[in-house]
């Protein structure tokens, strides 16, 4: 595994989000959604929501973001390059399919984790300005802020292993961005049931979720690199 | 058939016996079988779908080939030692494949780290200047023309100072200027000792810058040198002109024992076959000379590369055809 190599793919990949007006965009709306629906409602709760709220984990609500954010920058990822024509010269060079595939899942991994980070750090200062003080102090739970920190990541990675799977097999970018959000559905529902109280969180449900999910980003790299056939994709059809 | 030289694999970049290559049922080439020197300038000629990219690709470990055995920069062509050849090589598709909205430099800093070179701002400057490209080192590439474009591809692909160079079709689609250029880096590169393996459609490309040339359509053809070709597919031919038709062209050139035959193709316009022109030419102008006929040129027929590729694709496709 080379460093050098990889870090290539992730410059390269950074770069080119940066010159892109659509992945900018791409990137800033969903959080921007997932923002300000949940914003409006909590600035305009009762202080008598408080009791409930203290019962229930609305926060969690906001994993929905790295669980989508990266997901259609992920899913472009390898099937923009076989459009372009990239692909064929990126493979002539020494580089193996794990590198590549770990440099591209990176470069969405690192902006999007910023991104949710960032939008989660303004709700919260925003609750704790805008707020009725006892509706700020029932969301703003110590566990439900350390589960954010630990789940974006590994949410975000999830995601991305979904959308490069997809772009592996895909000929068609819009194509593969629809089936990648299509496939991250089933993690926003579960965050969303989550927060809802509808599957009742604890320490062991976070603790198992945390572990299943870091299994699964193991050997997502691993199934990404299987379908990853060197062959159909220099050969296919673009 | 089988058609290959003999040489010593030190000096060779390439050696391919018998490689084929079939996507299901449908055969992309197969039964090839050639070597190639290092430092050769070789072109791989033949029509659409005749098997020439998927040739480089196999050839360049992008794809696995059906059948046969090659070495290339020294290694064997097998999965294992995929790495070690793409390091050894470097591959200029049809399209240039670059990053539209990084700049050149970057285009080539991103592929000077993936062959993990040492220096990549000397190596990239090296690497633009051989194109003539040092002052569009900023400039994003989707702005670039396509011969540009082609230029900075080009650039790419000596960044990594490769032993075997697979350029193919460098210069489909562009302008007749952009053509004259890139082929004349080409040329350049052919002179400083790179081996280059070069698939293209332009044959007059091909006869300036190839030392050898193999003609494929799914098998391959031929191969040789272009005036090996040309000597072993056409009869030698002296083309005559005088000013008025002879009035007994039988008299004049039927009894010369340098001349195999004759015919006549317009006024005073005359084809003769010959074995040697070093021996016809001297005696069929004599002989004019004795016949009182006002010569107005004697020249040997010459064929072109073009003419060796339409005797063997097209003479292949009538005996094909119902």
């Amino acid at each position: 595994m080379s460093r050098r190599r990889v870090l290539a793919i992730v410059r390269k990949e950074l770069r080119d989000y940066r010159r892109n007006r659509y992945t900018l965009w791409t990137m800033a709306i969903i959080p921007a959604i997932f923002l300000a629906q949940p914003l409006v409602y909590i600035l305009n709760l009762p202080a008598t929501a408080a009791v409930p709220l203290a019962h229930r984990h609305e926060l969690l609500y906001m994993l929905a973001i790295p669980a989508l954010a990266p997901s259609l920058l992920a899913a472009a990822s390898v099937v923009s390059e076989r459009q372009l024509g990239t692909l064929e010269p990126l493979l002539s060079t020494p580089i193996r399919r794990r590198e590549l595939l770990l440099g591209k899942a990176l470069a969405p991994l690192l902006p999007s984790v910023v991104v949710s980070y960032a939008v989660y750090a303004i709700f919260v200062v925003i609750i704790e300005l805008f707020a009725h003080p006892g509706v700020a102090s029932a969301l703003l739970q110590g566990p439900l802020i350390v589960a954010q920190v630990v789940f974006t990541p590994l949410l975000a990675l999830w995601s991305i292993w979904v959308g490069i799977a997809i772009s592996t097999r895909s000929s068609d970018i819009r194509a593969a961005q629809q089936l990648s959000v299509l496939g991250n559905l089933p993690l926003v529902a579960l965050s969303t049931l989550i927060s809802q109280g509808v599957i009742q969180a604890s320490l062991r449900l976070a603790v198992g979720l945390g572990v299943a999910l870091l299994i699964i980003d193991r050997f997502g790299w691993r199934l990404v690199a299987a379908l990853f056939d060197r062959e159909r994709l220099i050969t296919g059809p673009r | 058939m089988a058609l290959h030289e003999a040489g010593s694999q030190d000096a060779l970049a390439l050696s391919v016996r018998g490689l084929g290559k079939r996507f299901g049922e449908r055969v992309a080439f197969r039964d090839l079988s050639f070597d190639i020197a290092r430092g050769e300038v070789f072109g791989f000629l033949g029509p659409n779908g005749a098997g020439k990219t998927t040739t480089v690709r196999t050839l360049g470990t992008l794809i696995r080939p059906s059948a046969g055995s090659a070495t290339v920069a020294g290694y064997a062509l097998t999965p294992e030692n995929g790495i070690e050849i793409r390091r050894r090589i470097a591959i200029m598709p049809e399209t240039p494949g670059l990053y539209p909205r990084l700049t050149v430099a970057q285009n080539l800093e991103c592929f000077a780290d993936l062959y993990e070179l040492s220096d990549p701002r000397r190596r990239i400057a090296r690497a633009l200047g051989a194109v003539r490209l040092s002052d569009r080192a900023d400039d994003p590439c989707g702005a670039l023309s396509k011969g540009l474009r082609q230029r900075v591809a080009l650039a790419r692909a000596l960044l990594s100072d490769p032993q075997v160079l697979f350029l193919d079709e460098p210069t489909a689609g562009l302008d007749p200027v952009a053509s004259r250029e890139v082929g004349e880096l080409i040329a350049g590169l052919g002179q400083s000792g790179v081996t280059i393996f070069l698939t293209t459609h332009r044959l007059e490309e091909a006869e300036r810058l190839c030392d050898r040339v193999a003609i494929l359509n799914t098998t391959l053809r031929s191969i040789g040198r272009p005036d090996e070709l040309r000597e072993r597919l056409f009869a030698k031919t002296l083309r005559i002109s005088t000013l008025r038709p002879l009035p007994d062209p039988q008299a004049v050139f039927g009894e010369l024992p340098a001349v195999a035959g004759w015919r006549q193709e317009a006024g005073g316009r005359y084809l003769l076959s010959i074995s040697d022109p070093r021996v016809a030419a001297p005696a069929v102008t004599r002989a004019l000379v004795a016949a009182g006929a006002d010569v107005l040129s004697i020249a040997e027929a010459q064929h072109s590369l073009e003419d060796i590729y339409l005797e063997l694709i097209e003479g292949e496709q009538e005996t094909i055809s119902p």
